[in-house]
Formats: structure tokens, sequence, C-alpha cells
């Protein structure tokens, strides 16, 4: 098997300020994070052949703040002379950006790819509250009709990711007999890991009394089973491996990736609801690459939704299909000192909603051993970044020279 | 249909129309492949199983079990208020034909996976008919 992906690197990482909200725009905070990931490669603009960011300027308004800036927006923004770029949400998750631009560096089109994605929910919201998908309308005359596939879940008043991915989450626990209390641990844990991270949003201590009784959302979501939006830009210099030799870090190699959905593209009509296009990435990951669950030393996991980090520990195979409650619960076996270490950062729970990208960004920082107070104890040279939920899906497996 | 609640409604097409009309005679319509009898939703023009392309609008029971559900407590869409049930609902004419839909005349705290449920509709603008689900009492 041709593993292209081994001669592509991670060579920095850049973030700006994050915050609910953030008095700064987003294009200025897309600099922020693309500027310092070009300096933190030891990198100039000049050396930025490749540009990918998810989900493109076309799905901008999906919803209040979920993008910002498109491919043609930045590359106007920092002046770059690009041999390749793509901006779209039509890939394997969030990360599915990041992989593409693995690919097309493989493929020789580009050297240096920066790819970063902003969101700007916390402002957009504003004092609103979090609105479904595409229902911006409100009642009254002239309210659009809809075709595609919101036309078979927005008439139910399944408007929001919440209700697709509760009600994964629902089956797991009649199928499994997951409970509430171990789907905890994944929300506790993060917040325990962000009371170490100084850019996190929420720091102060959650426990299992405060996140039961929490006001719920789509059973059996309560409110700290649901992330948090916020301003905030993730960018990353993704190099080929013989440009990277002489850069500031350590290369970070991409071992294999995941981008694979073998089931149908549906949030309804897919196989098994409970693990969805996780189960397919993860394979594919495995499938390429001698290292298994046992050599990984740290996994960020998405969290959009407690039940999706859930998700990805079983389709990553740290523990079997349907034993994933037992296997957080009480939290020590994901905890910064456990097994596997968990969403070290604090995830987007407790972090922050950046949507995919903060994973990848933390997976770096702690395999160069940068996390400060939450740096995971011993050498970590092998981690995953794992990104998306439902039929949306992709993950990265990233080892340290 | 003042007493109705608000709701965010399909744009009729050539390829959906017969699944959100088909209320109107009371029946729950799903495209069917003549050649293969394979049951097609969402609508396709041409058969996924076997590529054939006569897939005629055809009545199905109108019995369901539910597959998986969620109460849902967040106002997302102004003028439809929570909470109220989602579920996705598997109709035994097939393995894997599902639909998402609201499961009503039954408390949220009855609710439960696997129970059998049939169709009922609502009517609204336009000759729609959304096909809702609630427990089936001759099951």
């Amino acid at each position: 098997m041709n593993i292209g992906e081994r001669n592509v690197c991670i060579t920095g990482v850049g973030q700006s300020a994050v915050g609910r909200p953030l008095d700064r725009k987003p294009l200025a905070l897309t600099a922020d994070a693309c500027l310092a990931a070009i300096a933190d490669a030891g990198l100039t603009r000049d050396d930025i052949d490749g540009l990918a960011t998810y989900p493109g300027g076309a799905l901008g308004n999906a919803a209040p703040g979920f993008a910002a800036g498109g491919v043609t927006e930045v590359q106007e923004l920092l002046r770059l002379d690009l041999d390749w770029w793509n901006g779209t949400a039509e890939t394997a998750g969030q990360l599915g950006s990041v992989i593409t631009a693995v690919g097309a560096i493989a493929a020789g089109f580009a050297k240096h790819v920066l790819c970063f994605r902003t969101v700007w929910e916390a402002s957009a919201q504003g004092a609103g509250g979090r609105r479904g998908i595409g229902t911006g309308g409100g009642g009254g005359s002239g309210v659009p009709r809809f075709g595609g596939e919101m036309q078979w879940r927005l008439p139910f008043g399944a408007a929001s990711a919440a209700n697709w991915i509760a009600m994964m989450a629902q089956r797991h626990f009649h199928e499994y007999g997951t409970t509430r209390e171990q789907l905890a641990w994944i929300s506790l844990n993060a917040r325990r890991n962000a009371a170490l991270n100084p850019a996190a949003i929420y720091r102060t201590p959650l426990d299992m009394e405060t996140y039961l009784g929490a006001r719920m959302i789509s059973t059996p979501f309560g409110l700290y089973d649901c992330d948090v939006p916020v301003d905030g830009s993730t960018a990353f210099v993704v190099s080929h491996v013989d440009a990277a030799r002489d850069l500031r870090h350590p290369p970070i190699r991409v071992e294999a990736v995941g981008s694979a959905l073998r089931g149908r593209p549906s949030w309804d009509q897919f196989d098994d609801l409970t693990t969805m296009a996780l189960r397919d990435a993860s394979a594919m990951m495995w499938e390429r690459t001698d290292l298994g669950p046992a050599d990984v030393d740290v996994a960020e996991c998405y969290d959009g939704f407690s039940f999706i980090a859930l998700a990805w520990l079983e389709a990553l195979g740290f523990c079997a299909k349907g034993e994933g409650g037992p296997f957080i619960d009480g939290g020590t076996r994901i905890a910064r000192d456990g097994e596997i270490p968990l969403n070290t950062h604090g995830g987007q729970l407790s972090a922050g909603r950046l949507h995919g990208y903060g994973f990848l960004h933390e997976a770096c920082v702690q395999l160069w051993g940068e996390g400060g107070e939450r740096q995971v104890r011993g050498d970590p040279r092998v981690g995953i970044a794992a990104a998306g939920g439902g039929p949306l899906g992709g993950c990265l497996l990233l080892t340290r020279e | 249909m003042s007493e109705l609640p608000f709701r965010l409604l399909p744009r009729l097409d050539d390829d959906n129309e017969a699944f959100w009309t088909g209320g109107a005679a009371g029946e729950l319509r799903i495209l069917r492949c003549e050649g293969c009898r394979t049951w097609v939703h969402p609508p396709q023009p041409v058969c996924p199983a076997c590529l054939g392309e006569d897939l005629p609008p055809t009545p199905t029971s109108g019995r369901a079990v539910l597959h998986t559900h969620t109460v849902n407590h967040h106002p997302w869409i102004p003028g439809f208020d929570p909470p109220y049930v989602i579920a996705i609902v598997e109709l035994p004419e097939q393995v894997g034909l599902r639909l998402t839909t609201n499961l009503v005349n039954c408390a949220p705290e009855d609710v439960r996976i696997g129970m059998a449920l049939r169709v009922c509709f609502e009517a609204r603008e336009d000759g729609i008919f959304l096909p809702l689900f609630e427990p089936d009492p001759t099951s």
C-alpha cells in the first residue's frame, strides 16, 4: 500500500485569542492565527504555496458565525501566491480539510499548505442563544421552504445537531446500557483539564451534581453535554517532510489518515447510528499503519456533544464497541495521567468550539511538550486528532520525530 | 389550521411530492423499484440496488418501530415550541428504511425504543401532510 501521508508533517500551529465574544473582526482573528502558525514553523508568508479551510466561504451562512472567511478572502488578506487551494464542507469532517492538504502535499502540488478554521459564533449569536441550522426565518409569511436533505428533518423540529446526535446517544444507551452518569465523565474530564489551560473558556470546577442538574437541551443531553460557541481562529502549516528538516520544531509526521465513509451519508439512514462515519474513518486509519491503540500517548477527540467523544473512543479501539460507558466511568482512564489522556486542553466543551481544529492544535502542543501545566507526563510521541460526528468524520495519527 | 404550531415545511418537487402529499389519501408513500422491489428513501431517480429507473410511489403499511428518539427542550425554531419528541422510526417493509419524524399522542416518559407505532398525518399548507407517528393500539 502507498502510504503517501508519511511524507507529510505538521511544522507549525497558531491560534488567535479565543473568547465569547471578542471585540475583533473574524478576518483579523484569522490573520492572527495564520501569522502565528507561519512564524511557529519558522517560515514567512512567501513560503506558503497552499491554502485550505473548512467549511469554505459558501457555507458561511449555515448558522450564525459558523464560518468567517473562505480561501479567497484569506488569500487576498495575506496576499499569498498559491499553487493549490481548497475550501469545502463536503469532506471528512472539519479535519477533512487538513487531510485534503496532506494529499495535495503528498502529490506534489504544494510544499507548505496553510490550513485555517475561524468561528465567530459568540459574536454572531449575540444574546439570542443558539438557533437551529438553517432556521433563521422565524414565523409568519415569507418563510423559506426547504429542499435537499434538511427537508427530512426540519419539519419535525429536528433543527440542530444536538437533536441528531442525541438520538445516536439514546440508541447507544438502549443497546449497551450507557448512562448519563457515565457520559458525564467526558464533560467532567474536559473541565478538569480546562482548569489548567489559561486559554480555556470555562475553568471553574464542574461536579456531577451540577452536570446532572443542568437544564435539558435534547435528551439525554443537558447543557454541559453541549460545547460552547466562541470567537476564535486556529491554523496549521502542513509541509512536505523534505521541506521541514531545518524548521523550528521537530516535524510531527502524519503516520496515517482516516477519511472513510462506507455507509450512507445520512443522519438517519446510516446502518449503525451509534457510530456512523467514526467507525469507518478509524478503520481506514488503522489499516494504514502498524501502530495500534496501545501505542497512542494522547487522544484529542471531537466533543461538540459529549457523546461524540465516547463514540470516537470506541471507534478508535481504545475500548470495545459498546463499552465506552464503563470505560470512561469515574474518569480515571481518560485523565491526563490515565491510560489514554483525552482532550487535554478541555475540548470544545470547556475550551471553546473551535470546531475540530482545536483538537489537532492540542495534539501538536502535547507532542511538542508545550502544554505547560496541562502537559501529559512522560514524553508523548504518538497522538490522535479526530474530529466530526454523524456522517462527517476524519482523523489523523501523528508521530513526533 | 390556526391551532397548529408553526413548522418549517418542505419545498415540493417532482421527487418528493408523493411522500409529502400522500397523507391526503391516508397513505405513507415511499418510492419502490419495480425491478428489484427495493424501497428507496429519500427519493432517487435511479434504484441504488439494481439501477432500474421505474420507481413508482408505493403505499406502505403505515406501521413502524421506534428506532431512537429525543425529547427536545430547546427553542431552535421561533414559533415551534418545546418540548416535543423527535423520533427515528424504522418501517417494517425493509431493514434500515427509516424516517425522522415526531412521536405524538404519547407522553415523553412513556416512550420506549422498540415500541410499535403507526402513522398519522398533520395537514398543513399547500396540500402537505406531515407523517407523524403515534403508539399503535392494535399491536
